[in-house]
């Protein structure tokens, strides 16, 4: 496959957003009718590097060549024009037109396509083709996903791509829906279209492509390797990176603490058996059960948007369940409101902060009472304005948040401040139930050394702790135990000591 | 009884029609995602401009014609204002729709109640003479003729052209229409604009069609029932025609009912086009939410998601 000059190079290319480097000199190459393998955690760079590609973001540094010539791409249709073409996990599809309409809706530059008719045919070819049905006059919001990701790509292939970037094609497909799109993978590259798979799953890697980069925070760490030398192991393991890198800069320690494992702790959260749907209808947890005794963290990782984000929004009251029990320091929590919750001691540290627990409008002092506010511990009707200060001025104090004044604004907060912000407002002696969802996005080593001492000082106060993230050496620096969750499932509990290679085998599915 | 259904339908254009042409270009201008609450000022200035130019220049033609670009050009401003700015859409449009009745009502002062040779209506020989439905549609002036040929054409536009594709796409989900390559910004301001143009129209018909002088406050309302009539016809031009002659009739039937003696109170009367209004929304709203036809992206300013 990789014999011959290469059709698509990426070299030396560098990206960064403000002062976050996200690509630091990133390398790419893509033969002629390959199917070629990007993978990487989340955060690694994958998505950055393919919108550089197709023009949605440009590159700092770096040269883009096809077929040896130097290839310049300022916006989306630059790209298109010269053939390559991207199916994103949320597709590019108007609901509200049939699929012929949405073709000639992009058929600007496709002169051949401008009538409904050849527009149609084009569709219909392009599925034969490749082997797929469609109806192109179907209503595109119709659809189900499965069928409107061949829609998505039909209509790539109908313009015309020949290099075709696939974003995880199969995180939202069933297991046998999966294979006959991997199948159809296969067969776009036999008739000498070259594809760039982005995938979380080893084994469709495994399976059905024939090279593999790996990205690791930004950089590449494997370039181009022939998927018959690898194993599922080999590519997890460069993937995760050899882990364990300490984040204990300036004397700060984030080293594990001695495991906290609570045997016969009093479960203060126990989730059982719960289940419940996604905005658009489609099961997000599935027999999901936890639980989470007094005095422990329980990690819980997997890679993004596999029920995470519904977990914790149902755990705080502003997602309803369709079955199953949450018990929150023994009381049924399900038919709370967030506010009965938090008197039950639950607190949230959201994964996106400033959306869902900051007012970045409000001063910063307001922000720090405002759950006080709420129970009416600064006066039930007039508020006792400098009490407010006084204490808003003490915690700056006591957790060192750089920068603030009581009456500052909010908004104007570094991340990692603004996180202290939360944490100081959440962290309080009414807490028995600490849950964190990727609390140290965005922020630097610093801020999440400093995030993670606050949350083992939680566990050790005797709250008990459910950690949602992403990030695997964070599960890994603080857990007591550790739970993986994939397509909305549980897949498997590990002590607090796993590696990161089991953790990575559970979230990619082998046991 | 046929000499008062005669004369009732024979006046229903009259009412109709300011209606009508509102009414679709509003229903162009939210196909393309954009809320445009300012229809009521855009039709004042049309009527203002449009009976001062008659006046001044003894040509309705010309009048009607300044209008339009009355109308598009304060468009223009409040699609600079929504879509360029990305100002909130329903603010603008109020304050679009205050300088549009602060400018009739200044500039149009001198010539407030004068009256002029207005548009003639064109007499079709014989066919005028049908019982009942002759004079609707055979002794009308040309700008009815027209409205229907508006609407017409408006419906294959947004149904069976590229270019009206564009438009749907844009107000349905402007982000997937941007990646592929649809100007989103383009569509919305000429939206916007030809939506203002029929504004125009419609306020110049007001004045130079249907009384023949310029008053102040003379819309008197009617660029609300035509937003609330976008609402009614479901976001099509040729239903928002068909309600806009249905209002029309309504209200044609007023004066009729005064003149041969039917004893009903005036304001009470006056009243039943707003309160037609309030029940075709509650309809709507309680039918239409399990379709959901309107633009997904109404009201919604665009922003790219990009961050290079």
């Amino acid at each position: 496959m990789s014999q011959g000059s290469p059709l698509l190079t990426l070299s030396a290319i560098d990206k960064s957003f403000d002062i976050h480097r996200v690509l630091n000199s990133v390398s790419f190459e893509l033969a002629r009718g390959e199917v070629h393998a990007l993978l990487g955690e989340n955060g690694a760079g994958k998505s950055t590097l393919m919108n550089i590609l197709i023009g949605v973001y440009s590159a700092d540094a770096g040269k883009l060549e096809l077929e040896g010539k130097p290839l310049k791409i300022g916006k989306p249709s630059d790209s298109a024009r010269q053939g390559i073409g991207m199916v994103h996990q949320h597709f590019r599809l108007v609901d509200r037109l049939t699929l012929t309409e949405n073709l000639l809706l992009a058929a600007d530059d496709h002169p051949q396509l401008k009538s409904r008719a050849a527009a149609r045919e084009a569709l219909l070819n392009t599925a034969k083709e490749i082997g797929f049905t469609l109806n192109p006059d179907c209503q595109v919001g119709e659809l189900s996903v499965a069928e409107k990701q061949r829609a998505e790509i039909c209509k790539v292939l109908a313009l015309g791509a020949r290099i075709l970037i696939l974003d995880e094609p199969t995180a939202v497909l069933t297991d046998s829906e999966a294979s006959s799109m991997l199948a159809a993978i296969r067969r776009m590259a036999e008739s000498g279209r070259s594809i760039i798979l982005i995938t979380h799953k080893l084994r469709e890697v495994v399976g059905f492509s024939h090279r593999v980069t790996i990205m690791r925070r930004g950089e590449t760490v494997a370039a181009g390797l022939d998927t018959s030398d690898l194993s599922i192991e080999k590519i997890s393991s460069l993937m995760m990176g050899s882990s364990s890198t300490s984040l204990s800069p300036d004397g700060i320690d984030s080293k594990k603490a001695p495991s906290n494992v609570q045997e016969h702790g009093p479960d203060l959260l126990a989730i059982s058996h719960l289940n419940a749907r996604r905005d658009d209808g489609a099961p997000a947890l599935t027999d999901v059960s936890l639980r989470v005794r007094a005095g422990e963290i329980l990690g819980l990782a997997g890679v993004g948007g596999n029920g995470q984000h519904e977990l914790t929004e149902l755990l705080s009251g502003i997602r309803s369940a369709s079955s199953g029990s949450v018990m929150i320091d023994g009381a049924d929590a399900l038919g709370l409101s967030p506010r009965q919750r938090r008197k039950l001691g639950l607190r949230v540290i959201p994964a996106d902060r400033m959306a869902s627990a900051l007012v970045s409008d409000l001063s910063i002092a307001a922000n720090l009472s405002l759950t006080s506010v709420v129970s009416g511990r600064f006066g039930r009707l007039w508020l006792n304005r400098r009490r407010m200060q006084r204490e808003a001025q003490a915690s700056i104090e006591q957790h060192e948040i750089a920068g603030a004044r009581p009456s500052g604004r909010m908004g104007l907060l570094s991340g990692g401040n603004a996180q202290k912000v939360l944490l100081a407002r959440e962290i309080d002696s009414g807490m028995k139930l600490l849950l964190a969802h990727s609390p140290t996005r965005g922020l630097d080593i610093r801020a999440s050394a400093l995030v993670h001492q606050r949350l083992r000082e939680a566990a050790a106060k005797g709250a008990a702790c459910l950690l949602v993230s992403e990030d695997v050496e964070e599960i890994m620096a603080l857990s007591d135990r550790i739970c993986v969750i994939s397509a909305g499932k549980i897949m498997g509990e590990l002590p607090g000591d796993a590696s990161a290679a089991d953790i990575g085998r559970l979230i990619l599915g082998h046991e | 009884m046929e000499q008062f259904i005669t004369s009732w339908l024979g006046s229903t254009p009259a009412f109709a029609i300011p209606l009508a042409l509102a009414s679709m270009g509003l229903v162009l201008c939210e196909r393309a995602g954009v809320l445009n609450m300012g229809a009521e000022g855009y039709m004042a200035l049309g009527a203002m401009t449009a009976a001062v130019l008659t006046l001044t220049l003894g040509n309705p033609a010309i009048g009607i014609a300044a209008a339009v670009l009355a109308g598009a050009a304060l468009a223009l401003i409040f699609g600079f204002a929504v879509v360029i700015m990305r100002c909130e859409q329903i603010l603008a449009g109020l304050a679009t729709m205050a300088v549009g009745l602060g400018i009739a009502g200044v500039v149009g002062r001198p010539y407030v109640h004068k009256s002029f040779e207005g548009l003639q209506p064109l007499d079709i020989p014989l066919l005028d003479q049908i019982p009942l439905l002759g004079r609707l549609l055979f002794n009308q002036d040309i700008l009815v003729y027209l409205t229907v040929l508006i609407g017409v054409g408006l419906w294959f536009l947004l149904e069976r052209t590229r270019a009206g594709l564009k438009i749907r796409a844009v107000g349905e989900d402007p982000a997937s229409a941007d990646v592929a390559g649809v100007q989103v910004q383009l569509q919305q301001l000429m939206a916007i604009t030809a939506s203002g143009a029929l504004c125009g129209l419609a306020g110049a018909y007001l004045s130079v069609a249907s009384s023949s002088v310029w008053v102040d406050n003379m819309v008197a309302g009617r660029g609300w029932i035509a937003l609330a009539l976008v609402v009614f016809a479901r976001w099509d031009p040729l239903k928002a025609l068909a309600g806009a002659f249905l209002f029309g009739a309504i209200e044609a039937l007023l004066p009729r009912l005064q003149a041969i003696g039917v004893p009903a109170p005036i304001y009470l009367m006056n009243m039943l086009p707003y309160l037609f209004t309030i029940a075709v929304l509650l309809i709507a709203a309680w039918s239409g939410t399990k379709k959901g036809v309107e633009p997904a992206a109404l009201g919604k300013p665009y922003v790219r998601q990009d961050r290079h």
